[in-house]
């Protein structure tokens, strides 16, 4: 009750007043002059605001217009002396409408609440150091700004000051929190829970996160499926049909019947068409299908799913192969030190003696290296740092020549190396024109991708395909342990465009091919396929820009998540479909041969409006959810 | 030129109604009109603005139910 708005709190009162009513006049059921009079005042309790509704639609020449139908049938049925089933016809009919306005309010507030991350202000530090709430419109990239627990980060920036737990749910519908401190990113749209914390912003606030994913939320109403452009159309021509089959139902037999066997029977034929009027509304049809697709976007929004349309969960329902980015998609982009090999030292020495002499490069395979140090290395045990571009670093380590690199670099220096046949980087070590020994450093598979691939599997995927620029070594190694079918390897961008054409020209019509990437440097690809999915690229605007479907973390097991969202989506909608439009028609049909009173016709349209609806809801979440 | 406006309708149908009668509008290139979030989504041909444009929508909004309302 709380939930209802002044208006629906009104009309649920009007109907309990008019239905009780009704009952006691249906038990006294008074005669002569008193009957009509008594039964119009739970009749214009209930539907006043359908008369005057009515009135206008007549005003404004607008002859389908639903009031205007209500009140032709509900006032056609008084002349003819049913003045119960009028009083009914209105109060279902309003009941209904009551329901819709009630279910579709209270979902919209659900899923609005659920993308809340709207920031309304910042706090920034006055000359006095006290707060002031500014609006983060107006900051500058680079300003300070103050975050205290309870509020929503309104910027992405940087952590100057103070530590604090943040929960990301609204962005990647984790619920555990993150422990931040001074010199973590922060992505705005993320709630602080406790602790005070200063950010230096790094974007403006129209780039960053959250204006992004509210712009891209706003948006989503765009592109409109296939059933919503169907739907619409049904429900242009559904009404005008159902009200020229009711003139003809109230004309046309009593004409034949006049001229044929001297009887019109008019009352009966014209009750008839008044029925068919009960049930001229597409209502049912028309709210449960936009109603459906914004539960499941909403519900996958809450896992972390942002769905650009409805358009594109009805193609992503409809993929039968998905084709996977490598780096940084299917892998997790980072890299990660797997194996010390060393010759006659120790293990913790070659890495000792690596890290320093790695100790001021910021490639990503020293820093893997450092990483797995564990410490920041003495710095001043190194002196006279040459890099050598493409090959490695040679650098005094406490006075030994030490080199560091590839096999480029050893071959270079004369020193003779071990070769090994396992996967990834090789960093090969050399003191004082003396091999040690290599390190092995590679790119970890993302956990759960294996699972996530099998899922998808199970879900109807015919077929997984994995592209990667890579040599075909590490490629095919990668694509076994988590399962595709099909590699392509040693790719150029553009070549996994090229892949991606390849395959949309040999599948079949109504299978679509969805692409997972990054969009760091796949964007065109992302565009190119069917339905584009960009993971963990939150950081990234290529994806959020390209992809039509965006994940917000990098949980692979979102994949199958989202082709849940989408396939229970579509079977909810054509259930309806099927449903709301097999029921009107039925009831059409039993009305045109008398089969069905007014009571009926008004109980199925209410009852098939009220089924449509709640069926849509169910779209908002899926059974046992595993991620 | 694309525009968003916030709108006030009740009923689903009347929302199909305005999005057939605004993508058909005079100096709209396309529109969409999204029930759930009550907004619509307009694209402007390129020779118009939307001051000249949207009284005149929303007058036509107006009219199909009672309640009825585009918010410029």
């Amino acid at each position: 009750m709380k939930e209802m708005n002044t208006k629906q709190r009104g009309t649920l009162i009007r109907i309990a007043v008019s239905s009780v009513l009704l009952t006691a006049l249906l038990i006294l059921n008074p005669e002569g002059h008193w009957r009509l009079l008594l039964f119009m005042i739970p009749y214009l309790i209930v539907g006043y605001d359908i008369l005057i509704g009515a009135f206008y639609g007549v005003l404004n020449r607008q002859p389908f217009d639903e009031c205007f139908l209500m009140s032709i049938a509900t006032l056609g049925a008084i002349v003819l002396g049913e003045y119960a089933e009028a009083v009914a016809v209105m109060l279902f009919y309003q009941l209904g409408e009551f329901f819709q306005s009630y279910a579709v309010g209270k979902s919209r507030k659900n899923i609005q609440d659920l993308m809340d991350i709207r920031p309304d202000y910042a706090n920034v530090e006055g000359a006095n150091g006290e707060l002031i709430q500014a609006s983060p419109n107006e900051l500058e990239l680079g300003a300070i700004i103050v975050i205290k627990p309870g509020e929503i980060i309104p910027i992405d920036g940087v952590i100057i000051e103070g530590s604090a737990s943040i929960n990301t749910c609204a962005l990647t519908g984790e619920s555990l929190p993150i422990d931040v401190s001074e010199g973590d990113e922060l992505k705005s749209g993320s709630v602080n829970i406790s602790g005070l914390l200063k950010l230096r912003t790094t974007k403006l606030f129209g780039d960053s996160t959250a204006s992004k994913i509210l712009d891209l939320v706003e948006n989503a109403g765009i592109n409109k499926s296939k059933q919503e452009k169907f739907i619409s159309k049904f429900a242009r021509v559904y009404t005008p049909f159902v009200c020229f089959s009711a003139l003809a139902l109230a004309l046309l037999p009593p004409l034949f019947g006049h001229f044929l066997y001297g009887n019109a029977n008019l009352g009966t034929w014209t009750y008839r068409a008044l029925t068919f009027l009960v049930i001229s509304c597409p209502c049912a049809l028309v709210i449960s299908v936009p109603l459906s697709f914004f539960a499941a976007i909403g519900g996958a929004g809450k896992a972390g799913i942002l769905v650009k349309g409805s358009s594109y969960l009805e193609t992503l329902s409809q993929v039968s192969e998905i084709v996977f980015d490598k780096t940084g998609t299917v892998t997790r982009g980072v890299f990660e030190l797997k194996k010390i090999v060393p010759l006659e030292i120790s293990e913790s020495e070659l890495l000792e003696i690596t890290a320093l002499a790695e100790a001021f490069s910021d490639h990503p395979i020293s820093m893997s290296i450092i990483e797995a140090y564990g410490k920041k290395p003495d710095e001043s045990r190194v002196r006279e740092l040459e890099n050598i571009p493409g090959m490695g670093i040679v650098a005094q380590v406490d006075s030994h020549t030490v080199a560091v690199g590839n096999s480029k670099l050893m071959q270079e220096l004369s020193i003779e190396y071990s070769s090994t046949s396992e996967h990834g980087t090789l960093v090969h070590i050399a003191k004082n024109g003396k091999y040690l020994g290599y390190m092995l450093i590679s790119d970890d598979v993302r956990p759960n991708m294996k699972a996530a691939i099998n899922e998808l599997k199970t879900l109807g995927v015919k077929k997984t395909h994995m592209l990667t620029g890579d040599l075909k070594s590490a490629a095919l190694d990668v694509a076994e342990k988590i399962g595709v079918s099909e590699v392509k390897f040693e790719l150029l961008p553009q070549g996994k465009v090229f892949e991606i054409e390849m395959l949309m020209d040999k599948k079949a019509h109504n299978e679509k091919i969805a692409y997972v990437g990054d969009g760091i440097n796949d964007a065109p690809v992302l565009r190119r396929a069917d339905v584009g999915i960009a993971m963990g690229g939150l950081g990234s605007d290529a994806a959020i820009e390209s992809a039509d479907i965006v994940i917000m973390d990098d949980d692979p097991m979102k994949i199958p998540l989202a082709l849940r969202f989408a396939k229970k989506c579509m079977r909810i909608i054509y259930e309806n479909i099927c449903f709301s439009i097999g029921i009107k028609f039925s009831f059409l049909i039993f009305a045109a041969f008398g089969f069905v009173n007014m009571w009926y016709a008004i109980f199925a349209d209410v009852g098939v409006m009220v089924i449509a609806v709640l069926n849509s809801l169910r779209a908002l979440k899926l059974k046992n959810t595993k991620a | 030129m694309k525009k968003v406006y916030k709108i006030s309708i009740d009923c689903a149908n009347c929302a199909n109604k305005l999005e057939n009668i605004a993508k058909k509008f005079n100096g709209i290139e396309d529109a969409a009109v999204n029930y759930m979030t009550q907004k619509i989504h307009i694209n402007f041909k390129d020779e118009v603005s939307p001051d000249d444009v949207m009284p005149e929508l929303r007058k036509a909004c107006r009219k199909i139910h009672r309640g009825c309302d585009i918010y410029i």
